[in-house]
């Protein structure tokens, strides 16, 4: 087994982009649950999204066109958990849930006349000279856009929550909804601009899969990426930044099953898959026996919100 | 505009009970657009799958075979979501029981039990898939009760763990010698199948558990403190804990309550159904439960006619691919909408729904 460099930057590509579909469906998420409203829905939202963005592609020869679908998707279903959840103040979960099934039939209605096709993947970042670099001119300088953009994302986010007024309106809806209602803050517009951009972020993520990760469709492509997701920003303790850490160290035992094929570890394939669910389990409790779990989560998150007039 | 939704004054048994039928007239409509947009004619569908379904023996048998891990997962969920607690890995205890007492049928294979007779054998099988199931849903449960980890991640993050683990028992250890590399198990012996109800049917014993299974339920719901319990944590936990209950060990019971009988589900599946283990053994039942368990409004009895019309859909979906070469898909996603438009109409059987023009709040 010998270390070579060259290889190592491979291994950390694979890992960062791994990493980039759970992260800005975490971000999306983030941004909902930090408005109070748990959306469970990511999976559905995220599958319709690969499939509408692989189809929008490959009908109009289009990545970025592609990616405006997917995005657009995402919205749409997360639209119908908003008028469930915030226009009928239905219970969040169950509705979460719908979604989730619901998204899983659409895809594969929308995806099943692209089955078996491919599309080339997403371009890459090129700059001559920086992005031939040893060790480090991939993985910083030749990643695909979406990688970019999920890090802008972040950034962005990251600030806008911590840093500006609108911010710090959508955190207190999240934290006391009542209160915000009473000195006439619009709770449910702003939940509904949040629940929306999560779901266009889940769209998005679900876009990246099939138009970067892997070049085509195929039924349950998100393979729990979303449930993933959801438990990343409660790893994350709703903040943007610890959501990129987590995401890397997912995407790292995402990677894990390759690494270990390639060194000929002994290990039944099935094991490796379920790596990452275990894991998600295994932080969770970590984290739960750290507590920083309650100090953390919005206080008004998944209880439903009835304006009194 | 904004919509506004104003409790209604009175709570109505026959509004209650009338809501998931509307709901399933407004996710028929809504399916017929969908047909129609798809070029094919909303009657025929509705005939393929609503109708026909129920016109022949033969698919009203397949409707009892289908509805009976529905309602079985479904009653247990019943309890978990009463309480409150999020138990969406139904599909994963499922399939440790299906493991655990389709393990016993692969023992017992080729009559290696015949020293001490097989009488034993199915009802040894059937208490290893409670047990299976139980045991199962006690990792999310547990984590809950002591640790506060949402219960909703974890159990959901254990189907996939399920599934991963029973595809590599079947294309591993517990592969058929000569099954020519299929994955596939040997078949089990007749001694560990449940047997058919008639000659030349398909209707099994495990199909009987449904009905079983709703009567005891709804008994636990109405007669008993247990049932009482159960519903004071979910609905106001508060008093339950001023009113000295013990809500760790209602969470508990639920859980194991809800894992027993998937895991029933799953053994009955194995045994009567499949008559062998596969890679396999769960078309989302554990996913299409919750469908049901909404549909039938957490009543037993309503969870029983949820789980008949779900299995309706699904025959009636099998029927459709071949007789109008709709997708299979078509089903799942109209599974989806049911639940939503059952969500809406429970919420707009307590509230009123007010339409008003110009400023939103």
């Amino acid at each position: 087994m010998s270390f070579d460099p060259q290889q190592i930057q491979d291994v950390l590509v694979i890992v960062v982009t791994a990493a980039t579909p759970l992260l800005i469906a975490a971000v999306g998420e983030l941004v909902s649950e930090r408005a109070g409203v748990l959306n469970l829905g990511v999976e559905g939202m995220m599958i319709v999204g690969a499939a509408t963005g692989f189809a929008a592609a490959y009908l109009t020869d289009s990545t970025m066109l592609g990616v405006i679908a997917g995005i657009l998707a995402g919205a749409v279903l997360a639209s119908i958990f908003a008028f469930l959840t915030l226009g009928l103040a239905a219970n969040q979960v169950a509705s979460g849930l719908a979604l989730t099934i619901l998204g899983r039939g659409v895809a594969n209605l929308i995806g099943s006349s692209f089955v078996g096709l491919k599309r080339t993947p997403a371009p890459h970042l090129y700059i001559p000279g920086l992005s031939d670099l040893p060790m480090v001119g991939k993985l910083i300088f030749g990643q695909d856009f979406f990688v970019y953009f999920a890090l802008l994302l972040t950034g962005a986010v990251a600030y806008w929550l911590m840093r500006t007024r609108s911010g710090l309106t959508l955190r207190a809806v999240g934290d006391n909804h009542s209160s915000g209602h009473s000195l006439g803050v619009p709770v449910r517009r702003i939940r509904l601009l949040a629940v929306l951009f999560g779901g266009g972020c889940a769209g998005l993520a679900g876009s990246y899969l099939s138009l970067a990760y892997t070049p085509f469709w195929s039924p349950d492509m998100t393979a729990g990426r979303g449930w993933i997701a959801l438990a990343l920003v409660v790893f994350a303790s709703w903040k943007p930044w610890r959501a990129l850490a987590g995401a890397l160290l997912f995407g790292g035992v995402s990677v894990l099953q390759l690494v270990f094929q390639t060194w000929g570890v002994p290990i039944a394939p099935q094991f490796l898959a379920a790596l990452p669910y275990l894991t998600t389990i295994a932080v969770l409790v970590v984290l739960s026996i750290r507590d920083i779990r309650g100090a953390a989560a919005p206080a008004s998150l998944g209880i439903p919100f009835i304006p009194d007039r | 505009m904004r919509i506004d939704l104003e409790a209604r004054p009175a709570r109505s048994t026959l509004r209650e009970i009338l809501s998931p039928v509307a709901a399933l007239l407004v996710a028929i409509l809504i399916g017929g657009v969908v047909v129609a947009i798809m070029g094919r004619s909303p009657l025929t569908a509705f005939q393929v799958y609503f109708v026909d379904p129920l016109s022949q023996f033969y698919s009203l048998q397949a409707i009892a075979v289908k509805a009976s891990p529905l309602i079985l997962i479904a009653v247990g969920l019943a309890f978990c979501y009463r309480a409150n607690l999020w138990n969406i890995g139904a599909e994963g205890q499922f399939i440790a029981g299906g493991a655990l007492g389709g393990w016993l049928g692969l023992l017992t294979h080729d009559g290696a039990y015949q020293a001490i007779g097989g009488w034993w054998i199915l009802p040894a099988m059937m208490i290893l898939g409670v047990v299976g199931g139980i045991l199962y849903a006690m990792i999310p449960a547990m984590l809950r009760v002591w640790l506060n980890v949402s219960e909703i991640l974890t159990s959901l993050m254990l189907v996939y763990v399920a599934q991963l683990g029973l595809d590599w028992l079947v294309r591993g250890p517990w592969k058929d010698p000569q099954g020519f590399n299929f994955p596939v198990t040997v078949n089990f012996d007749p001694e560990a199948s449940l047997p058919i109800l008639f000659e030349g049917g398909t209707l099994h014993l495990g199909t009987l558990f449904a009905p079983v299974a709703v009567i005891i339920a709804a008994i636990v719901f109405s007669k008993t403190i247990f049932g009482f319990e159960v519903r004071l944590v979910g609905s106001s936990p508060k008093a339950a804990r001023f009113g000295g209950f013990d809500d760790k060990r209602i969470a508990l019971a639920a859980f194991a309550i809800s894992g027993g009988l998937a895991g029933l589900a799953g053994v009955a599946e194995v045994s009567g159904k499949i008559g062998q283990v596969l890679t396999t053994i769960s078309p989302g039942y554990g996913f299409s439960a919750i469908i049901v368990a909404f549909l039938g409004r957490l009543s037993p009895v309503g969870i029983f006619i949820g789980g008949l019309v779900l299995a309706v859909t699904f025959v009636g979906g099998e029927d459709a691919q071949i007789a109008l070469q709709l997708p299979g898909d078509l089903t799942l996603a109209f599974q989806g909408v049911l639940l939503i438009c059952v969500l809406a109409a429970d919420v707009l059987s307590h509230y009123r729904l007010r339409l008003r023009l110009g400023a939103v709040s």
